[in-house]
Formats: C-alpha cells, sequence, structure tokens
C-alpha cells in the first residue's frame, strides 16, 4: 500500500484548487478599474505567481495519477477499476482518461497550457484574460475536489482508496490492507491507439474554445469592444481545427472498433462536441467579417458565447447523467449533476449579462449589404451552420426536456426519435447543401478582383460543377444505383464548392499571392461532403444470402437480411464476392500477422500457449514445435478470405471479437480492406459463445490396427503409425514416463488433410490421454486403450457442432474522400492561423519603420 | 421593412420549421399495451419500451429464439414491460451478445401483426457503468474465510 502518492496527489488537487482562486482573485483585481495593459502591478505579480502555482499542482497531480496506473497501485479505485496488470503502457494513457476525473484532469491541464500561451503572447491582455481563465480552473478542479463541506459531497477525486470507495466489501473487516492482485482492466473497445490521441486533441479543441471567450469577456468589461477579436483569431482559427479533427477521430475510432456500420451513430456524446464545433465555426466567421470588412462584431460577440455556453452544456449532458438510456457511451454519473449546473449558469448567466449591458455600445456596420458583397454570403453561411446546430441541440436535448419537467412535476415521456439517421439527414443534409453553394459564392466574390464582373467569376465553376455532376449521375446510373433529387443536389453543392474554391486558389495563385487557407479549408469540407454522401448514401451490404437458400420463415422482409452465417473452411457465395471463413487466429507478440489457434495448445496461464507446430510468418520461423509463446488472449480474430468474382482480386481480412463480461457479452469490432476508391468494412454479428464448454458428444469406441481406416459420418482417418512422442503440448515429459502417439491423418472438406496426435502417456504405472482435438472438423480423438498382444488401438471418437461465424460485411464507397477532407480542413484552418499571425507581425513591423515585407499580400480568411 | 428584418423573420420561421420537425420525429417511451392500441388505431409511428427479460430460477432468461443455423437475421424473445405485459419481440438481426446478462431492455419499434418488430434493442448491464464487485480480481475465497 502506497498511501503517500494519493495523499499527495489529493494535496495537489486542492493546491490547484485554491490557486485557482487566488489567482482569479488577483487578476480580477490587477485589471479592475484600469485600462487594458496597465494592470496592477503588485495584484499582477500574485495573480501570476498563484497561476504558476496552480499550473504546478496540476502537473503534480497528472503525474501522481499516472504513478498509480503505471504502477497498478490498486489500492486505488481508478488503478483498480480502468487498468490491470496485462495493459499494454500505451493504453495505459488511454486509462488516465477513461473515466470522468482524469479527463476533467486533462481538460484542467489544457487550460493550463493556453494560459501560460496567453501570458506569453498576449501580454497586454493578461490580466483581464486570465482573471476568466482561473475563474473557469476554479470550477473544473472543484469537479475532481473530492471533499465533503457541510455534508455536501464537492467533485469526485481520482485519489479515493478502493476501501473506501467499496466500503461493503467483507475483506475489509478481515484485511484493511487488502490490495487486489490486478485490476479489472481497461473496457477493451478504449484498447485502440485512436483512444490514445483522441481525447486530448478534443479536449484541447474544447480547451481552446475559452480562449476567444476569455477575449470576448476581456474586452466587453475593459471596453475594448473591437481589439479583441485581432489576437484572438488566430486561437480561434487554430481551435476550429484541433475540435474538427479531434471529432473526425473519434467518428474514425468509431468506425474502425465499434460495428454499428459507420463513422457516426448521432450519438448524444457525438452530438454533444458537434453542436459547440459548427457554432465556434460560425464564430470563426464572424470574427474574420469584423477583422477585414469591419461588420458582424454582434454576431462575433454572440457566437463567441454562444460556443462556450454550449461547450458547458455538452460538459452538462455527457457528465450529469441526465442522458440516462439515450446514449451508449456517456460517462458514470458522479453525482455532480448540481454541480455542472452551477458552472453552466454561471458562465452563461454572467456572459449573456454582461452582453446584453454592452450590447448597444458595440459597433455596427452601416454598411447596406448586397447580394455582390461576400460579407452577406458568410452571413448567410454562419446562420445555416447556427441552424444546424440548432437542430441537432433541439433534438439531443429531448432528455433534458423529461428530466427538468419531471423536476417540476409534469411527466413527460417523449423519447429521442425511431430513426435518427432519418431525423437528422433531413436538416443536415440541407445545411451541408446551403454551405456548399454558400461557402462557393462568398470565396469567389471575397477574392474576385475589382474590375472583373461577378458573373465572369462564378461560370466557369458553374459550368463545370453542373457537367461534372452530370457526369457522376450517369456513371452512377451505370453501375447500377439509384440517385434521388437530394442527393444529385448536395452532390452539385459540393461540386461548385470543389471547382469555385479551386478557381479562387488557383486565381491567387496566378496574382502571385499566399495560398490561402480559407479556400484550403473550404476545400476540405466540400470534399467531407462528397465523403459522406458517396460513404453514407451507396453503403452497400455485400452479405446478402444469395446461396440460393430458402429461409421459409421471413421472405417478405429480405431488406433486413444483412449477415450471413459462415461455417468453418465453406465457402458461401455473397453480393459479388466468394467469402470463406478460415478459422481463428490469436495474436502472438513479435509474430507478425496473427497465429492460428489451431496451432497453440492453450495452458493454465491465459497468456501463455505451447505452439503444436512451427509459428511461421512468411519464410521465416518463429516458434517451433513444443516452444512457449507469449499470446494475447483477449482478442479472436475471425479469418475471412475474400475472393472478388468480378476482379479475381483476393484479400483476408481479421474481424475481431472479445470476451466482455464487463459489457454483458461479446464485442465485435470490425476489420476493413482499403481501396483508393472503397473500403470494405466487416464485422462479426455473433459466433457460438466462446465462453461456454464445448458439448462434446459422448466418446464412441473404435478398435483399430495400424494401416486401418476409420470412417467418421463425412471424413475418414488413416491410422498411420504408432511412435514414441518426444514432445507433448503443455506437459514436461521426466524420464521413466512413456509417452506413444498415433500418427493418424483425417481428410475433411474437399481433401483437406489434418494430422492428428493424440497421446498415451504412462507415468508411474498411472495412464494419461492428451486427446487431439481437430477444431476444423469439430473432432475430439482419444488414444483410450493400447493391446500390446494383439497390437489392437482403441480410439474414442467424440464429435461437436461445427464451427461457424455470423458475419456483416458492407461496401463504403469513397470515404477516404471524408478523411481527405478533414486533414485538409485542417490544414487550411492552421495555415490561416498562421497567416493570420504573419499578417500581424508585417503590421507590428511597419510603424518601426521596416517595411521590407509590408508589400507581400497576405490573403487570409 | 428592411432587409435585415426579413432575414430575421426567415431565421425564425426555419427555427421553428426545426423545432416543429423535431417534435414530429420524437418518440415516446411506451408500454405494449398503448402499442397494441396504436397499431390496431393503424397508426404506424415507432415507440421506444422499456422491460425486463423473464427468468427462470437460475437467473437465466427464457423463451429467446435465436437459431443462427436456421436464420442468422431472426431472433425472437419475449419481453416483460413495466406494467407486467408481456409480449413477443422479433428482431431481425443477430441477437445482440449482451441480451443474456441485461438487467433492463429498451426496444424501439411497432407492433405489426401480433407481434412487436423492433428496429433497435439497447441493453443495459448490471455492470456496465459503475463497478461495485471485486469479481474475479477480487481475493481468494480463503482469504474471505479465515
Amino acid at each position: 500500500m502506497n498511501l503517500f502518492v494519493g495523499n499527495l496527489g489529493q494535496a495537489g488537487i486542492i493546491l490547484a484548487f485554491v490557486a485557482a482562486a487566488v489567482a482569479a482573485y488577483g487578476y480580477f483585481q490587477a485589471a479592475r478599474g484600469r485600462a487594458l495593459g496597465e494592470a496592477d502591478a503588485s495584484w499582477l505579480r500574485l495573480a501570476r505567481g498563484a497561476f504558476f502555482v496552480h499550473g504546478a499542482a496540476v502537473l503534480t497531480v497528472v503525474v501522481c495519477l499516472f504513478n498509480i496506473i503505471y504502477l497498478h497501485r490498486y489500492e486505488y479505485y481508478y488503478a483498480w477499476a480502468h487498468s490491470s496488470n496485462h495493459l499494454p503502457v500505451q493504453y495505459m494513457i488511454s486509462c488516465f482518461w477513461e473515466a470522468q476525473e482524469g479527463s476533467f484532469l486533462l481538460w484542467i491541464f489544457w487550460h493550463v497550457v493556453l494560459g501560460l500561451g496567453i501570458m506569453k503572447f498576449n501580454k497586454q491582455w493578461e490580466a483581464p484574460v486570465l482573471a476568466v481563465f482561473a475563474t473557469v480552473q476554479t470550477f473544473l478542479v472543484s469537479m475532481i475536489l473530492g471533499v465533503v463541506v457541510a455534508g455536501v459531497k464537492i467533485g469526485s477525486s481520482p485519489f479515493i482508496l478502493l476501501r473506501d470507495f467499496m466500503v461493503d466489501l467483507p475483506v475489509w473487516k478481515t484485511n484493511p490492507d487488502f490490495v487486489p492482485k490486478d485490476g479489472s482492466g481497461l473496457n477493451p473497445l478504449l484498447q485502440n491507439y485512436w483512444m490514445v490521441i483522441h481525447p486530448p486533441t478534443l479536449f484541447l479543441g474544447f480547451a481552446l474554445t475559452l480562449v476567444p471567450f476569455a477575449f470576448a469577456i476581456a474586452g466587453l468589461w475593459k471596453k475594448e469592444l473591437t481589439t479583441w477579436v485581432k489576437p484572438a483569431l488566430p486561437w480561434t482559427a487554430l481551435g476550429g481545427a484541433v475540435l474538427g479533427v479531434g471529432i473526425m477521430m473519434g467518428a474514425y475510432w468509431a468506425y474502425e472498433t465499434l460495428n454499428f456500420g459507420g463513422f457516426w451513430n448521432w450519438d448524444p456524446v457525438e452530438n454533444a462536441v458537434y453542436i459547440p464545433w459548427l457554432v465556434l465555426i460560425a464564430a470563426l466567421h464572424g470574427m474574420v467579417l469584423w477583422q477585414r470588412r469591419r461588420t458582424g462584431l454582434r454576431t462575433a460577440f454572440a457566437l463567441v458565447v454562444a460556443t462556450f455556453v454550449l461547450i458547458l452544456y455538452a460538459t452538462f449532458l455527457t457528465r450529469s447523467g441526465v442522458l440516462g438510456n439515450a446514449s451508449v457511451h456517456s460517462f458514470t454519473d458522479l453525482g455532480l449533476s448540481g454541480q455542472l449546473i452551477i458552472y453552466l449558469v454561471f458562465f452563461a448567466v454572467g456572459a449573456i449579462a454582461l452582453l446584453a449591458y454592452r450590447w448597444k455600445s458595440i459597433p455596427i456596420s452601416e454598411k447596406e449589404l448586397t447580394a455582390y458583397s461576400p460579407e452577406l454570403w458568410v452571413f448567410i453561411g454562419a446562420t445555416v451552420l447556427c441552424l444546424a446546430a440548432f437542430q441537432v441541440v433541439a433534438t439531443t436535448s429531448i432528455p433534458v426536456y423529461n428530466a427538468f419537467l419531471g423536476f417540476i412535476g409534469i411527466k413527460s415521456n417523449l423519447a429521442l426519435p425511431a430513426d435518427q439517421i432519418q431525423h437528422y439527414t433531413r436538416i443536415q443534409l440541407w445545411a451541408g447543401v446551403l454551405i456548399g453553394i454558400v461557402s462557393g459564392i462568398a470565396q469567389v466574390l471575397w477574392w474576385r478582383p475589382a474590375k472583373e464582373p461577378v458573373i465572369n467569376s462564378l461560370a466557369t465553376p458553374t459550368m463545370l460543377a453542373l457537367l461534372t455532376t452530370a457526369l457522376v449521375v450517369l456513371l452512377t446510373r451505370y453501375f447500377g444505383h439509384a440517385m434521388s433529387v437530394p442527393y444529385v443536389i448536395l452532390l452539385l453543392a459540393g461540386l461548385f464548392a470543389i471547382m469555385t474554391n479551386v478557381s479562387a486558389i488557383f486565381g491567387l495563385w496566378r496574382r502571385g499571392v499566399q495560398l490561402s487557407g480559407g479556400a484550403v479549408a473550404h476545400l476540405g469540407i466540400a470534399l467531407m461532403l462528397l465523403g459522406i454522401l458517396a460513404s453514407a448514401g451507396y453503403s452497400n451490404t455485400i452479405s446478402r444470402n444469395v446461396s440460393g437458400k430458402l429461409i421459409s420463415r421471413e421472405m417478405s422482409d429480405t431488406d433486413n437480411e444483412n449477415n450471413v452465417l459462415l461455417w468453418r473452411n465453406e465457402t458461401g457465395a455473397m453480393n459479388g464476392y466468394d467469402v470463406t471463413y478460415a478459422g481463428q487466429y490469436l495474436d502472438v507478440p513479435g509474430v507478425p500477422g496473427y497465429v492460428n489457434t489451431t496451432l497453440l495448445y492453450r495452458t493454465d496461464d491465459e497468456y501463455k500457449a505451447v505452439a503444436r507446430g512451427e509459428v511461421k510468418a512468411g519464410d521465416k520461423t518463429y516458434y517451433h514445435t513444443g516452444d512457449t509463446l507469449g499470446i494475447l488472449p483477449e482478442n479472436t480474430y475471425y479469418r475471412v478470405d475474400y475472393n472478388d468474382k468480378k476482379t479475381g482480386q483476393k484479400f483476408t481480412l481479421y474481424p475481431r471479437a472479445q470476451v466482455n463480461e464487463e459489457m454483458g457479452g461479446l464485442l465485435a469490432s470490425p476489420a476493413l480492406q482499403r481501396f483508393w476508391d472503397h473500403d470494405i468494412y466487416s464485422h462479426i454479428s455473433s459466433v457460438p459463445d466462446p465462453r461456454k464448454e464445448i458439448p462434446w458428444s459422448p466418446a464412441i469406441p473404435h478398435e483399430l490396427s495400424v494401416g486401418d481406416t476409420l470412417f467418421l459420418n463425412d471424413y475418414f482417418a488413416v491410422f498411420r503409425a504408432i511412435e514414441q512422442a518426444h514432445e507433448v503440448p503443455g506437459i514436461k515429459l521426466l524420464p521413466g514416463d512413456i509417452a506413444l502417439q498415433a500418427d493418424m491423418i483425417v481428410t475433411g472438406e474437399k481433401g483437406r488433410q489434418y494430422h492428428a496426435h493424440p497421446v498415451f502417456l504412462l507415468r508411474d504405472h498411472q495412464v494419461g490421454h492428451i486427446p487431439e482435438i481437430v477444431e476444423d472438423l469439430g473432432l475430439k480423438l482419444t488414444l483410450d486403450q493400447i493391446d500390446p498382444v494383439k497390437g489392437k488401438f482403441t480410439f474414442a471418437i467424440s464429435t461437436t457442432g461445427k464451427d461457424y461465424i455470423i458475419l456483416k460485411a458492407t461496401e463504403k464507397p469513397f470515404i477516404n474522400l471524408l478523411w481527405g477532407g478533414t486533414l485538409l480542413m485542417g490544414f487550411g484552418l492552421v495555415l490561416s492561423m498562421r497567416q493570420r499571425k504573419a499578417a500581424r507581425a508585417v503590421a507590428a513591423a511597419q510603424p518601426a519603420g521596416r517595411t521590407g515585407t509590408a508589400h507581400q499580400q497576405v490573403a487570409v480568411s | 421593412m428592411k432587409k435585415s428584418h426579413i432575414f430575421i423573420l426567415v431565421v425564425i420561421a426555419a427555427a421553428v420549421g426545426i423545432i416543429m420537425s423535431t417534435m414530429a420525429d420524437a418518440s415516446t417511451y411506451s408500454t405494449f399495451t398503448i402499442a397494441r392500441q396504436q397499431a390496431a388505431a393503424g397508426n404506424p409511428a415507432k415507440v421506444h419500451v422499456v422491460g425486463t427479460l423473464p427468468r427462470d430460477s437460475d437467473k437465466r432468461p427464457v423463451g429467446l429464439e435465436y437459431d443462427p443455423v436456421v436464420n442468422p437475421n431472426y431472433f425472437a424473445f419475449t419481453m416483460v414491460d413495466t406494467l407486467h405485459v408481456a409480449q413477443r419481440v422479433v428482431y431481425r438481426n443477430p441477437k445482440p451478445q449482451d441480451m443474456d446478462k441485461s438487467e433492463q431492455v429498451v426496444i424501439v419499434g411497432a407492433m405489426k401483426d401480433g407481434v412487436f418488430e423492433a428496429d433497435q434493442i439497447l441493453t443495459k448491464c448490471p455492470s456496465k457503468y459503475v463497478e461495485k464487485d471485486l469479481g474475479k480480481t477480487g481475493p481468494p475465497a480463503t482469504a474471505m474465510n479465515n
């Protein structure tokens, strides 16, 4: 038992809390009643010191929590509940943020980093901006405080001891210092490299939304109603990129790991981050409008505040337990709802009140917008983004309406829509169409050289988009797919956005101007729209039963028959493919690929096996017969061979399933085969339960002599010889042992042959049998008796049902457009952030007389 | 009327439209009795029903019908809703693996020809949320006895 680490960590949390409160007060006093950049020096010094102490304390807490997980200190509930002895190091990092406390800590950590960044890059703004930061930090640290004040529990500490968490266990009475030998393990679905980088990215995105919010509040407070936009802009662009890429990383993880058959499921937890991202992007556009065209400042203010409030609302949704049954992966309810509501209400009411108070003083543009001004189109685009976000928030909040109505005594039984995909698509598809069209028009107008008529700038991209759309529709028809009107319109809008943005980039390049980050980001969004349209709209089920076998019961509902049964080693005909299930495999560390379980003799130690034959990968032999090797038993990989009937192309996929008592059964994860223009996505829907003992039929004895052939239903076995066994898997032979093995060849389907060596072992006048199991055929052969006088051998043969899998396979056309578009969008946003910084450096250099680089026009939008 | 006013009106109209579509698409938490009445009245709306699986004395669920060899896309079971009404449910997909252990089941669908046709099954398992039990990592039985 090591109580020191926990105590140190707990002390760190309390210090971080107190220091954040001191820093908040200090910065508040430093900035109060003084103009921007003229903060009170002594208060500033105190506040800055407190913020440094806060940062150091947060770092200590992080180190302590990681130490507990890394060194398997199971006396702590956090380590016990989320980790285990066999967990690889990289996944210990994911344990860190698997639960609420760790993910709060991650978020707090990013705020510290960003706060230090603002101290360095935006010195003038330090006091008022960090006053907001430190206040937020005080609230966030209170969530992991874990202290009881006047009978009210505040926060949930990650350093709680197992014995304090599970007080009722009888073991504490006999042994208060009991420490479990192993942890209960990380949810296997989270044992994925995306879960190592997705949460930090997402929380960095969350944290970055605080920056524009803090600047906006500082601007309202210090009556710097226009100057805050410029320093906040690069941070906002970075936030848009990081949050957007973070969301898509989550989508990619879901695509690769979960088996709902896609990358987006409209789960409230997914929606909760999608909503603020949409509004953040709208806010970014408002800020750019002000910075470049001196209009839209009120929009920028309102949307920046809305983004942060929506982040808080998302936090409340996913962490308070209000979603209940509505989400499959919200966090555990830690009873923090009250605290989360106070947090949400404090900032929402405070910020909105301050904004309302200053609203009349926020300058507005007198410019009348016409259809030729790009500002109008940017406004429309931002509005569409907000309306799209509004739909998702209105529907995702249904459990909140129930909870609220229940709270005031009205019984409500509203549930999320039965068909969520249809519900959301109805609005989101048209939002996508409008975004495509509006962003295209706005880009062209924004970069249009003053003399060129609008019609000229738009004509070429429009013509090209129409032509390409016609071509794609014809090709889609040619390949036998229908295309509904909304899809055609979305296709046209996406292509229009691509053509206009490419033409904008090309036009700028011809004029010798830098690459526009905005145009690149918009191009990325357009590609994402097309990727979503193709992969979700034209996802094609391959695993339809086309073998001609009639299933009497429900021929009416053939549309739903998306899963097929495949017997081991039998080939099934599916939609365009011949598919064969070729056995179960395990991951053996050090051996590339997977190893067939028929080559592995399992031992008492779950993580060890003995090789029954040469373990090879390619030409290299990694283990010889009888070697002991380490295995990872959690995942079973089901080898499925595909043969494309049209092209003759062959490939092998290993969809996996893991036994997971915690999640209540078997968890299947898909396997993907990637082609440039489509993915083949397949997962196991069901297998015979591997946890159940195999039910063997009663053994039937067969008496054979060497050379005899034995007929077993569909197979036959030749008993070729009896020989001395030198190696017996799983047993160490001692001197004096007599071990005999039968050499048999069993011929199965398609003439496939299996060597079987059942062993008869004599040790100290005791007989032992080591049967041979031919998994592929469901056969167990035991060498039961030996009659040396007559030369007769008795074999006991049992059989079991053959192994099978239920498989679902789909084709996802052009999904790479979505991932590629995401990267392009992120790249474009980061580019525009850098350009903004460059623009600022140029502007800063000018007054000093160094105009060397100032003539270079910087393209930003 | 200024242009900006027209713009605001359009936005408000869109927002109202969105709220109406949310309300129209929202399903309800219901019971089998109501689902049957709806089906009899010809209302095809899909509902959520919360319930449990009837179990035998060994806590094993009874009445689960899934034979992948016959049809991997047909799973039928009996569920008892919160008002203790039992109903046969058909799910035209493979049987969810966590069905046997589920503490509570939420199904989404509608009655059709005397059975409840479920499109979705959401299961809630006893330990899916907070660990309250040491499980196999716990102390060996001997440690408990002395």
